[in-house]
């Protein structure tokens, strides 16, 4: 079952044409890889099923991203209420300069939740979801600055489950992190697979044979090959893929 | 054979580094007396200001002191006239110190919400050229002269306001300050600005990826997180509105009135001192030691207005 279908979409940065006619199909409660070199489009297509590229100024975008059936490039769309669904975390941790506390409730808060029972409960059950309660339960008024890279990241991964989103975007997660912090967060996103629809940006190629259900090739804007990870880390159909997995290139 | 080219090699290696220059590495400290001219230039420069201040406050400490040996600290600061010109005497700074409280009221009610608001808009609403356009305006605003501003204050706001209000004198607060107000908006604009300018994009984007509004970024992300930059800004702002002179001396009259009717005239203590530095005086007179009097009040007040925003910034700093 298919929860984002991308329809023929371009992207372009002013003149700068750099997504080109991508097609495919996310599928719900899976794990989609995005892996190819740098500058390829992995993350500026990731922004656009969340229109984060709003954001930029002199992107335009043809095509449909299709979330649940509707188009989200619709003139309609409510974004906030997009992007609410539709969580996403960055390459750099970036907790907001509050305590732990109100990084979580920022986005509960701001959807309207003003109860404090509920919102130590919306607050609770993100840590624990993303494993990181145990380590900051008795912190919870100190400032998230002061946690370390790893857990910030967990935080931040908190924060966006706590708006209770189908979808998480995660862009390169991991590849501001040491191999122990890494390891955390794969396991979580393990975890999470059985609730959420995770498409993850990588540079780690083992990382995507490790986590991901679904691999999606990208090279100079195009996607060169979308299916299984079993089948793009074994048995590619394009030559370049192969290429690129065996790192004669990127 | 093999190993007899190795062995040359590595003969032919050692010849090599042996020969090359190892002195040379580890130099004798030069006596840099450059760098001691150039730091004592330096200290000398920082001291100029630093002096000055201590200068100043010698004066008018010196001259407050002499000031409080004819007249009681508590006549000073409870007394309700001040009338130090003509007979009878009265010393009561409350009467200079509301005209001037009065006027920085005004000022900051007209300029905290508008220079924040402004600093907003350009920061998270205006595109590129609309912010190209407004920046240099508002530079060119903090450039006026403030008797430029004065006389604006008086033939043109005045005026206006006497259209509402028919009753009001030529010389009043209220138009002083809105114009000391627009005098001081640019610098809160501006380095509210700077202040929310620089706090990093990722803070937004984490913002905007959970749903949130340009207003809700804003004026839960960027506002606090830029907080103790803004606080910066207002303090400026409001101790500018406090010694601001030329405006207040011109439109807001010579009338030293406890009152904070805004609609009257009034004195505020930087108007007294011009007032009191261009009449014929007699140095060491009474009178005379007023002004240091009044200078050291506003002093004090400024001062005072430091410590609330150190302890300010403190409370609601947000590191990132």
């Amino acid at each position: 079952m298919s929860i984002i279908q991308i329809k023929n979409v371009d992207l372009y940065y002013d003149k700068h044409h750099a997504l080109k006619n991508i097609t495919g199909e996310i599928k719900e409660r899976s794990i989609t890889a995005l892996i190819g070199p740098s500058g390829c489009g992995k993350s500026t297509f990731l922004r656009t099923l969340n229109r984060m590229n709003d954001m930029i100024q002199g992107v335009h975008i043809e095509g449909e991203v299709l979330v649940a059936e509707q188009n989200i490039y619709h003139e309609d769309v409510n974004v906030e209420n997009l992007r609410k669904n539709i969580g996403m975390v960055f390459q750099q941790p970036n907790p907001f300069p509050k305590s732990i506390y109100d990084n979580i409730a920022f986005g509960t808060r701001i959807h309207g939740m003003r109860d404090r029972k509920e919102l130590d409960e919306v607050v609770e059950q993100s840590l624990k979801a993303a494993a990181l309660w145990e380590e900051v339960k008795d912190i919870l008024k100190k400032p998230a600055y002061g946690l370390s890279g790893g857990q910030q990241q967990r935080l931040c991964i908190a924060r966006a489950l706590a708006v209770n989103p189908q979808i998480l975007l995660m862009d390169e997660p991991t590849s501001a992190l040491d191999p122990i912090s890494t390891a955390k967060i794969e396991e979580l996103i393990g975890e999470l697979r059985k609730q959420y629809t995770i498409v993850i940006v990588t540079h780690n190629m083992q990382q995507a044979a490790r986590i991901s259900d679904e691999t999606a090739f990208f090279l100079q804007g195009e996607v060169i090959e979308f299916d299984t990870t079993e089948k793009i880390f074994h048995t590619p159909s394009d030559q370049r893929t192969e290429d690129y997995i065996a790192g004669r290139f990127g | 054979m093999n190993e007899a080219v190795l062995k040359n090699a590595r003969n032919r290696l050692a010849g090599s580094q042996s020969q090359k220059e190892i002195s040379g590495i580890v130099q004798k400290k030069r006596m840099n007396r450059e760098d001691l001219i150039v730091k004592s230039i330096l200290f000398l420069c920082a001291m100029v200001s630093v002096l000055t201040t201590i200068g100043i406050v010698a004066v008018l400490l010196v001259e407050t002191l002499s000031f409080f040996k004819d007249v009681s600290l508590l006549s000073f600061l409870t007394d309700t006239k001040w009338t130090p010109l003509f007979k009878p005497e009265h010393f009561g700074i409350l009467s200079l110190l509301s005209g001037s409280v009065l006027i920085t009221l005004g000022a900051s009610l007209v300029a905290l919400p508008l220079g924040l608001m402004t600093a907003i808009y350009l920061s998270e609403y205006a595109d590129d050229r609309v912010r190209r356009v407004i920046k240099p305006i508002l530079e060119v605003l903090a450039g006026i002269p403030t008797i430029v501003y004065g006389y604006f204050a008086l033939t043109f706001v005045t005026p206006l306001f006497r259209m509402i209000f028919p009753d009001m004198g030529v010389f009043n607060a209220l138009s002083a300050s809105i114009v000391v107000g627009i005098m001081i908006l640019p610098m809160v604009a501006s380095l509210s600005e700077d202040a929310m300018v620089s706090v990093p994009k990722s803070l937004r984007n984490g913002a905007y990826a959970l749903g949130a509004t340009r207003l809700e970024v804003a004026r839960k992300v960027v506002v606090p997180a830029a907080f103790s930059g803004i606080i910066s800004s207002f303090v400026l702002a409001i101790s500018r509105a406090i010694g601001e002179t030329m405006i207040v001396t011109i439109a807001a009259g010579a009338t030293p009135k406890l009152t904070m009717n805004p609609l009257e005239s009034v004195q505020t203590m930087t108007s007294y001192i011009v007032q009191v530095s261009l009449g014929d005086i007699q140095h060491g007179s009474i009178e005379y030691k007023t002004i240091f009097a009044v200078g050291m009040t506003l002093f004090v007040l400024t001062f005072l207005i430091n410590l609330i925003a150190q302890w300010l910034k403190r409370r609601f700093k947000e590191e990132y």
